[in-house]
Order: C-alpha cells, then structure tokens, then sequence
C-alpha cells in the first residue's frame, strides 16, 4: 500500500473541459457535484482506501525567515497569476494505477450543465518510512 | 454502560485524590489512567460501587507514580497509605476545579482540552478524536497545560468569566465524533450551575439548551446548513425550549445582565415564533443593544444590524451595517443579505460569491456559493 496525494488547484491547473465558476451552475447543479463529492469519499472509506481530505481557503500569506532576533516576512495576498492549492484528498492504494484511477473519478465530478468538469488534478506519491530489511 | 455516569466521577475522584494530598496534575493522570481501565473492564465486569472503584485504582496509581518519583528524590513522606473514604466532595471543590482547568493564563485549546478531561470525564483518544488531532498530540497539549498552571500564584485563582467562555468555545465548535461535543458541554455546564448561583451560568445554559433545541433542523438530510429562516421548526425541541426559557427567566429576574442572558434571550425570542414571520424583531433588535452595550463586540454589531434590516427594512440594515467593521468575519455574506433584501439581486450575488471565497467552512462556503447561483440564476433571466 501507498499513499497518495490529490490535489485540487483553484488557478495554476491547466484549463479544465468544463470550466465554468461554481457561483454560476444552478443550485441543483450544485447540489449535485457536493453529493458526488461525498459519496466519492464514503466509498473510498468502505475500501479502506480514505486517508484524509481538507478543503483550503484561497487566502493565505508566503511566509519566510527574516533572521534571528526578527520577526518572519510575510508576503501576500496570494498573486492573480499564481498557482493555488483549493484542497486535497490523501488515498492509501494499492498501486499508482489505482491512485490514477481514483483522480480520474474525481476529476469526472459534475459541474454546469451538470457535465462532468474533467478537472487536471495533481497526483503525488508521499515519500514513505524505509522497509525493516534494508 | 452509562458513560454519563463515569464521567461525572471524574471531577469528583480527582477532588478526592486531592484532599488526600496528591498534587492537581498527578492526580488528574492517575485518575485518567483508572478512566480508562474502567471503560475497558466495567462492560464485561461492572463494580458494584462505581466511585469506591474509581478511587482504589487512581489512588494506587498515585502512590506508583509518587513512589517512583520519590525513589529518586530519597526522602521521607508522611503519606497515609490506606486513608479513610473521604467526606463527600465540597461545592468549594468543584468550583475549583472549573476556574483551575480554564485558568486565564491557559490558551484556549488548552483550557478546552483540560476542561474536557478533567471536569469533562473524557479520555485522551476522545478529546483528540473531537478536535481531529493525533491522541499523542492531545496528550501533550493537556500536559503542558497542567505544567502552566501549576506554575500560576495561589492568589490568582482565574473566575467565571474565562469559564463561561470556555464552556460556551466546547459547545461551539469541536467536531462531535463519537462523543456529543454539544451535549458533554451542555452536562457539563448543568454541573456547574448545580455549584453556583451567578445568572451568566444560568445564561449561557439557557443559552446552549435554546440552540440545542434547533439541532435537528440545522442541517438537512443531504447534509446542507438550513439558515434559520427556513428552519422546519416543527422539528425544534419544545422540551428544551420550555426548559431554556424557564431558566433564562429566572436568571433575568435576580436583575445582573450579563452578555450570555442578553444572548439567550435573542434566542428565546426566536424559539417563540412558530413561523419566521411572527419573529419579533424590534425587541431582538434592543436586546441586542443590551449586548452591544454589555461588551462592545464587533460580531454582536454586525448581527444587530441583521436584526435591525429585519425590524425596520433593508435601508436601515444597511446603514447600522456600514458602522461595522468590513473586515469581521461574515461580513460580506451579511452585506450580501441586506442587498437581497433591498432588491439589488445582481450586486447581491457577486457579494454571496465574495462571501463563500471568504468563508471559514465548507458548509457556509457550499450554503453561500448556492445563494450566489440562485440569485445568478433570477438575475441572468
């Protein structure tokens, strides 16, 4: 077993399929893509594949070290033109296949129109604790 | 098993230790240790007298745990090894306890963590679980906590006010996991209002069973925040609404408002309408003033002036809105409510829309983003 992150970009993903902002489907359409979000997650923690997942706020700061006896540099608010984590999901899976898979079923949730948004999502394999035998 | 029950032991088993002569923190730690043994024995094998049980195994676990400390200390202790059973815990106790766990030189989430274990009765695993924290985590945050006010003057024992608060941030927020965050507040402010006579108790248990009664029609089946407005309120709690009100009323009547009362009578006010449109607004509206009055909260202005669009319209709304700060949190979803209210559809869904960028959870994010659809929606025609 691995573990795997999905990440979800609010800018900096290329364009997906069906791009339209949230606040402009209709409340239904909305209602929709929460419910497949959710039943996404509940299946995935019936196969014992669910780790974790976190939805971020699009505000936030970069932060960096000043130096001793100063305060840390903050600078923000995040840049238009930037990329920009919304969230992500954490899986522990078999295989990178099935990590693949499961970001295909994610990236297939529906959006306006009540079309699937065929969003790119990011897949990252975390780096893991080393065998006993080594 | 009646969890309830143990955990109501707790406070009391600790108060005894304590009385005998162990120190607060080792005592708190010899008694979370018995906890759970007991949750983990007393299914298959119940005590007949539950706190004899709780203080035989706590006590033991106290003197292995001064036994070893004083082996590296090497001296002499006069340390009553099989005491007698104490008297029955003092009011005074209790109290104590209360102001020690949510001692104003704690940080909140260690006040809260404290108060949960302590008076709370919960383990470790559970606290954590209520604030999705890892279990080793938790462990420390309590630990360090029983550290700071070990370190705090005698003459500083803390008061009500920082209680009533912690209390109220349990009741609050925490994610209920397998324990009922809402309800172990509400047990355990009951307790407290049990020790002492001062209203704001009373007020803020007042204030916890008149939200508590709305619970169910807060959310709906799919999961979805229902704003009070479009509450079924056919699924309100009547029970705990009368109990709240027959509260909040006898506290009002010892004549000390105090901003928790001021906050259950709003409330109270919107318990009393059976439909949202017999919601007496004008006097939500001055006890609110009361509110503002008692603590000068921004939050309390920016709900007021909700209020104030509902008792004299939109217009009026808007101006009290503008005398509050624009940087509060939900700000702009109020804004964008005001704006609705005045007919302003259009600015009113880019605001719902601002509101969910700024919006601290996902419920309120998905319930704003929504509002921006619909109102999206009437507008494009």
């Amino acid at each position: 077993m691995a573990k795997y992150l999905l990440l979800k970009h609010y800018r900096g993903a290329p364009a997906a399929a069906n791009d339209v902002p949230m606040d402009r489907w209709t409340p239904e359409e909305i209602d929709a893509h929460v419910a497949y979000m959710q039943d996404f997650a509940t299946r995935l923690g019936e196969s014992g594949e669910y780790v974790d997942g976190q939805a971020l706020a699009p505000e936030g700061a970069w932060v960096r070290s000043d130096g001793e006896g100063r305060p840390p540099v903050t600078d923000g608010p995040f840049a238009e033109t930037k990329d920009l984590i919304a969230g992500w999901m954490i899986i522990d899976v078999d295989s990178w296949d099935r990590a693949v898979e499961l970001a295909g079923e994610l990236s297939a949730a529906p959006g306006a129109g009540g079309k699937p948004i065929h969003e790119w999502l990011e897949v990252r394999p975390f780096l893991g604790a080393a065998p006993v035998c080594h | 098993m009646d969890e309830s029950r143990l955990r109501e032991l707790v406070p009391e088993v600790i108060g005894v230790l304590v009385r005998r002569g162990a120190d607060f923190a080792s005592a708190e730690d010899a008694v979370q240790e018995a906890l759970v043994k007991a949750l983990g024995t007393w299914p298959a094998d119940p005590p007949r007298d539950a706190k004899g049980w709780l203080v035989t195994v706590a006590w033991r676990r106290y003197l292995d745990l001064f036994r070893s400390d004083r082996a590296r200390q090497d001296r002499e202790v006069a340390l009553d090894l099989e005491p007698s059973p104490g008297p029955v815990p003092a009011v005074d106790d209790t109290l104590r306890l209360y102001f020690q766990c949510a001692h104003p030189s704690l940080t909140a989430s260690s006040a809260v963590a404290l108060t949960l274990r302590a008076v709370g009765g919960l383990t470790t695993r559970q606290i954590a679980d209520a604030y999705l924290v890892p279990e080793s985590t938790m462990a420390q945050r309590i630990s360090r906590a029983k550290r700071r006010i070990a370190e705090v003057p005698l003459d500083q024992p803390g008061g009500l006010p920082t209680v009533l608060r912690v209390l109220y941030l349990i009741y609050n927020e925490g994610h209920s996991g397998e324990v009922d965050l809402a309800a172990e507040a509400i047990r355990v402010t009951r307790q407290l209002a049990a020790v002492t006579d001062d209203p704001e108790v009373a007020g803020l248990l007042a204030l916890m069973l008149l939200h508590h009664a709305r619970r169910a029609a807060r959310t709906d089946p799919a999961g979805r925040l229902v704003p009070l407005a479009e509450q079924d309120r056919s699924r309100w709690d009547t029970a705990l609404i009368a109990e709240g009100v027959e509260i909040l009323q006898a506290a009002l009547a010892r004549n000390q408002l105090g901003e928790y009362q001021a906050q259950a009578a709003i409330a109270a006010l919107h318990a009393d309408a059976r439909r949202v449109e017999e919601t007496d607004w004008v006097q939500i509206v001055e006890w609110y003033d009361e509110l503002v009055a008692l603590t000068g909260s921004p939050v309390a202005r920016l709900n007021r002036a909700v209020a104030v669009g509902e008792a004299d319209g939109p217009q009026a709304g808007l101006a009290a809105l503008a005398a509050v700060d624009p940087g509060l949190p939900r700000h702009t979803a109020a804004l964008a409510y005001l704006y609705e209210k005045a007919g302003r559809l259009a600015e009113a869904a880019d605001l719902y829309a601002a509101a969910a960028r700024a919006a601290s959870n996902v419920a309120e994010r998905d319930h704003l983003t929504r509002q921006a659809a619909r109102l999206r929606q009437v507008t494009s025609g």
